[in-house]
């Protein structure tokens, strides 16, 4: 680690975190800034999760260097997570405590007194939109209830950098919407944002920049869009054939699309333009059974460097 | 720093222990809050030593009759309520780090957001210790001045039965945490009982060593229960001897073996 700190909310370098003789996280760098939210994508068991914990110092890491909150976890886990909120993958609630209770315990361990801690409660229950449920148990809370809580329990200490595991999985619509829109008045206030997630859109929306990890190393690094426009082609033409018909449409789209990809229901063409790849494949008497063309997203760079099939 | 596995800094210098303590605090303040609206299951922990007393104690008591402790004659419930009391103390302290630290270690995972705040893994043992001890000692607290109440307390030197009745929960609380740790499913939790059970019947709760054939007797002097029970008798009877320095010092190093080895165990399972 270099004598003076970074700067930077996150500094990492050749990171690994070994289980036995098992690399779950195989070396990697990154750079977080103050302020920025940052993405971790990646498919199950690329190392995400293992990764968050050791920026949270709640597991000590086998190599490399790391710093953050301008220290190391290794000697100062204390003191940086003092300023680190953490919504974990699973939600990890008291359940034998109720919702406000979860709220003011907490709060307490980071040393908050009493009286500021139940102030910061309610008004982050209110945040949540759980100020009804507060004598609740947290048993009674249905999923998306349970996540708010998680993440308004994460910022009861007015924590400088969040990390979040993940934290809209299993939401409904409408919560996942609510979760975004309060990340991002986060964010507005300078918070530094660490998070995973498998949905594509909520990293597009959501992140500045973002790294894809697979089997414990990082495939690729950058903001969304620039990944998109990197890793595939701007637009993406999606056909459905009868068999027949593929030997001719891969004939006309040759030269023409930048990448061809023969999945068992249909064929997904990478180019410039959509369109003009559709009219070449008519042009060549080729009747699809059913067009989509469409821009190319981040699920589509994810799937280029991740692979197709399951990961474990 | 070169790129291999960092060291770990020195327990003192990461933290302070005023800190630890103060962290730890608030581990137990968890706990009181869980159980302000559990008094009930609370309050029935102070109640089976009163019936043990009762029956054993004075019931049995008239057929027995008397019996010597340190040369001095005493009846049999005097005799009896000592023990009882270390048995109080053993009991009240080993449930909350055996079967309730196991639930929240395996189901619960009570600890796992705990462990992203500035509590560590050290301050959950001490906590979790710390809890048990407090409850340990209340119970005994109630129970002692029952026994003076009832004339059971034959000396002043008996107001130092209650901080033999803390360490004595602190060690049996460090102990079933330590051994806890290494547990796999509730058959091993079940078996605590069952290493109870003989320490508490065999402890010189009862009857005095004498009664035992010397190999046994000195089997029993090895146990942990025993040394609490030797020293509760000898400060309550007021008949101390210099034998109490060694059972103090026994029970303050299984404390502190139990708490090197709960330290160790609980990074392992809660910072893997
Ligand atoms: N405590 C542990 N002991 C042994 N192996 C572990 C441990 N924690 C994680 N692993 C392994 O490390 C790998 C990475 O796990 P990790 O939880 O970091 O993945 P992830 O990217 O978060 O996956 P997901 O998307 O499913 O949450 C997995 O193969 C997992 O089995
Ligand atoms: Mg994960």
């Amino acid at each position: 680690m270099p004598a003076t700190p970074s700067g930077l909310a996150v500094r990492a370098r050749a990171l690994r975190k070994e289980f036995g003789s098992f690399a779950a996280v195989d070396g990697i760098d990154f750079d977080i800034a103050r302020g920025e939210a940052f993405g971790f994508l990646g498919p199950n068991g690329a190392g995400k999760t293992s990764t968050m914990r050791m920026i949270a110092c709640m597991s000590p890491r086998t190599g490399g260097e790391l710093e953050v909150r301008g220290m190391d976890p290794a000697t100062d886990g204390r003191a940086i997570r003092a300023g680190i909120g953490l919504v974990p993958q699973e939600d990890a609630l008291d359940t034998e405590l109720s919702v406000l209770d979860n709220m003011l315990v907490y709060g307490r361990y980071f040393g908050i007194p009493r009286r500021a801690v139940r102030a910061r409660a309610e008004q982050l229950l209110e945040f949540a939109q759980l100020s009804e449920r507060s004598d609740a148990k947290v048993d009674a809370l249905s999923g998306g209830m349970r996540r708010r809580l998680v993440i308004a329990r994460a910022l009861i200490s007015s924590p400088d950098l969040v990390i979040l595991d993940e934290p809209t999985t299993g939401l409904d619509p409408q919560a996942r919407h609510l979760v975004w829109e309060r990340l991002y008045r986060l964010k507005q206030e300078g918070v530094t944002l660490v998070l995973t997630t498998h949905y594509m859109d909520e990293a597009e929306q959501l992140c500045d920049r973002l790294v894809v990890m697979d089997r414990g190393r990082i495939a690729a690094e950058g903001p969304p869009r620039q990944l998109i426009e990197q890793q595939v082609s701007r637009e993406v033409l999606e056909l459905r054939l009868e068999d027949a018909d593929e030997g001719r449409a891969l004939e006309a789209l040759k030269g023409l699309a930048d990448r061809i990809e023969e999945l068992p229901d249909r064929l997904c063409c990478y180019g410039e333009d959509g369109d003009e790849l559709l009219a070449a494949v008519i042009d060549a008497g080729v009747h699809p059974n059913g067009v989509l063309v469409r821009r190319a997203t981040l699920e589509d760079v994810f799937l280029r460097l991740t692979g197709r099939s399951l990961a474990d | 720093m070169s790129a291999t596995a960092p060291r770990l800094a020195p327990l003192w210098r990461i933290t302070p222990v005023t800190t630890s303590l103060a962290l730890a605090s608030r581990v137990v303040a968890r706990n009181l809050r869980v159980y302000r609206r559990g008094w009930m299951y609370l309050l029935s922990g102070f109640v089976e030593p009163f019936l043990y007393l009762l029956s054993v104690g004075v019931g049995l008591g008239h057929l027995v009759g008397g019996l010597q402790v340190g040369g001095r004659a005493v009846t049999y419930a005097q005799f009896v309520a000592p023990g009882l009391l270390a048995a109080q103390a053993m009991n009240g302290a080993i449930f909350d780090t055996t079967y309730n630290l196991f639930y929240k270690l395996k189901y619960a995972h009570t600890y796992e957001a705990v462990l992203a705040t500035p509590v560590g893994t050290n301050e959950v043992a001490l906590g979790e210790i710390g809890w048990a001890l407090a409850r340990g000692t209340t119970y005994g607290a109630a129970f002692l001045g029952v026994m003076a109440g009832l004339g059971l307390v034959l000396s002043p030197w008996g107001v130092l039965c209650l901080p033999v009745v803390a360490l004595v929960s602190f060690a049996f609380a460090a102990t079933g945490m330590a051994v806890t740790s290494f547990m796999r499913s509730w058959q091993d939790v079940d078996s605590v009982a069952l290493a109870l059970l003989p320490l508490f019947l065999f402890s010189g709760t009862f009857y005095p060593l004498g009664v035992y054939p010397s190999a046994v007797a000195w089997l029993v002097r090895v146990t942990p229960l025993y040394q609490g029970v030797d020293v509760l008798r000898a400060f309550s009877t007021g008949t101390p001897s210099w034998s109490v320095c060694w059972h103090l010092a026994y029970l303050l190093a299984l404390a502190g073996l139990a708490l090197a080895i709960t330290s160790r165990r609980l990074r392992r399972l809660l910072a893997p």
